[in-house]
């Protein structure tokens, strides 16, 4: 396994892994998305409660899931980077900050969108959004450290630095603000239930894993655009371009 | 569902339900667009060097 | 040699007392635009007065933070810290301890008067007192991590809120409602254990994640 993580940690071996996973995790995400959108939006039953306003969570939950995913990803990334030091991690973890900041905008704006109707306002001071407001925050500050230094190597360090302790502090928000809310909102709002139907609860999970494989394809990509920046004076870069 | 109206009007939620499918849909081709246009600029920006020290 | 750069930096703030006043005056100042900006009166003060208090006690701890490295980055005193024998995380813990007798104790004094002033009941202002005890040496800790992080940056001081304010959330609610619920007649125990807790993880865990911050920061 380590020898496997070693190999990848070249760069041209990494871009070639990121060339060809890039169509398996498009062309199966673009399916599971058909799936699961027809499967949400038209196969399930409205339900008993929300009617037919719960088909946000087919949008929602995934996006939620995937904010959180993303950054444990980017934590993992950055301490295999800093323990072994692997430049290549760092590049992971650059390349897939910004699409877990646009899950994290997208969770926050579609869970208001589901709350205007459900509880009667935009917004509310809950342990999830609030926890997930502040995930968008440290997003933004790890964008912003690790392209605030001339050096590209200190500014990929001091943003795995920044993203562990993020990593940390995320359960601890979310924690502290379910302690909060509960105080002073009385029982807490629960987003998605586990004891939902099948057919309710299919589409769900076939959105969850079609997020993660989009989430895989566009990291092929701008993991692909970061290598090629950082290793831009690489001769195997030159010899890649000239074809 | 049982007709195209309930599709289109979810049951009344319309307003919210499609203003979401909306945005994930602005953000998943937004980003998509984004990170291919990016690596396409790469590419060339690579091309274009490795041009130069052939010279 | 760790009493001696304790002292080093008292020293130094002795000689520069308008560096280390500076977050005390403004968090005194601050406070007091709320009674002029929002109301003079103690119905509507009291219940927000421990909002307000540990906002703005943030707020001040914020404009201190530069002093912690940047002066010592820009003449070289640094480096002669990286390579000493003793261990960094431990100068590192030093030098947060003396920035915050210097920034962080003189508000959590300044709290009491401030609660005081924001009529919170005499009983609870010991709960002030005593939760700005825990909550300042945190807000000092997770400071000394994210000025390490930035010191060799121009941006620092517009970069260094943005970092801190999502670590430092946990504190302000627990802190903040530490004296609400006392104030409510409600038990205030889960609050100060949670501070508690978040104390020990800072002031153990900090330090070292400070340190490697620093050396990459001046390797850069």
């Amino acid at each position: 396994m380590f020898t496997w993580l070693h190999k990848l940690g070249s760069p041209p071996v990494l871009y070639r892994f990121a060339e060809r996973a890039a169509p398996w995790c498009k062309w199966t995400a673009f399916a599971l998305l058909a799936a699961g959108l027809v499967g949400g939006l038209i196969l399930a039953p409205p339900d008993y409660q929300q009617g037919d306003g719960f088909r946000i969570i087919y949008i929602h939950v995934p996006s939620a899931i995937l904010s959180l995913f993303v950054f444990a990803y980017m934590a993992v990334a950055s301490a295999v980077g800093l323990i072994w030091r692997l430049r290549m991690a760092h590049a992971v973890t650059a390349a897939a900050a910004p699409l877990g900041a646009a899950f994290t905008l997208m969770a926050l704006v579609t869970g208001s969108l589901w709350g205007k109707p459900m509880w009667g306002t935009f917004w509310v001071w809950d342990a999830r959004l609030t926890s997930e407001l502040v995930l968008f925050f440290i997003y933004l500050g790890y964008m912003a450290v690790a392209n605030a230094f001339p050096d590209q190597r200190t500014g990929d360090r001091a943003g795995a630095i920044l993203a562990l302790v993020g990593a940390i502090d995320v359960p601890i928000v979310h924690y502290s603000v379910h302690w909060w809310a509960t105080l002073h909102q009385g029982a807490t709002l629960k987003l998605s239930g586990s004891n939902m139907p099948a057919s309710m609860l299919w589409p769900l999970l076939v959105m969850m894993v079609a997020f993660l494989l989009y989430f895989g394809w566009l990291l092929t990509i701008r993991l692909r655009t970061e290598i090629l920046r950082r290793e831009r004076r690489a001769s195997w870069v030159m010899r890649l371009a000239g074809q | 569902m049982h007709s195209f109206h309930e599709f289109l009007t979810m049951g009344g939620f319309a307003a919210y339900v499609w203003p979401a499918y909306a945005v994930g849909l602005v953000v998943f081709v937004g980003s998509g667009w984004q990170s291919r246009r990016g690596l396409s600029k790469a590419l060339a920006r690579a091309a274009r060097r490795a041009q130069e020290v052939e010279k | 040699m760790l009493k001696e750069l304790l002292k080093r930096e008292l020293l130094i703030a002795w000689r520069r007392p308008g560096e280390a006043l500076t977050p005390v005056v403004f968090f005194l100042v601050t406070s007091m635009l709320f009674p002029l900006g929002l109301s003079p009166s103690a119905t509507l003060l009291r219940p927000l007065a421990p909002g307000i208090i540990w906002i703005v006690a943030f707020l001040a701890g914020m404009l201190g933070l530069q002093r912690l490295f940047r002066a010592d980055y820009e003449d070289g005193t640094l480096e002669q810290l990286l390579i000493s024998p003793r261990p960094l995380t431990l100068i590192i813990l030093v030098k947060a301890v003396g920035h915050w007798l210097v920034t962080g104790l003189p508000v959590v004094i300044g709290g009491g008067v401030v609660a005081a002033m924001l009529f919170v009941p005499a009983r609870y202002i010991v709960t002030v007192v005593a939760g700005l005890l825990l909550g300042t040496p945190i807000l000092t800790m997770l400071g000394t991590m994210v000025a390490a992080l930035t010191v060799s940056l121009r941006q620092a001081a517009v970069l260094g809120p943005v970092l801190i304010l999502p670590l430092v959330t946990p504190v302000l609610i627990f802190g903040a409602h530490s004296t609400t619920l006392a104030m409510q007649g409600q038990s205030s125990a889960q609050a100060f254990e949670a501070l508690a807790a978040m104390f020990i993880l800072s002031v153990s865990l900090l330090p070292a994640a400070a340190a490697v911050a620093l050396r990459i920061s001046h390797e850069g």
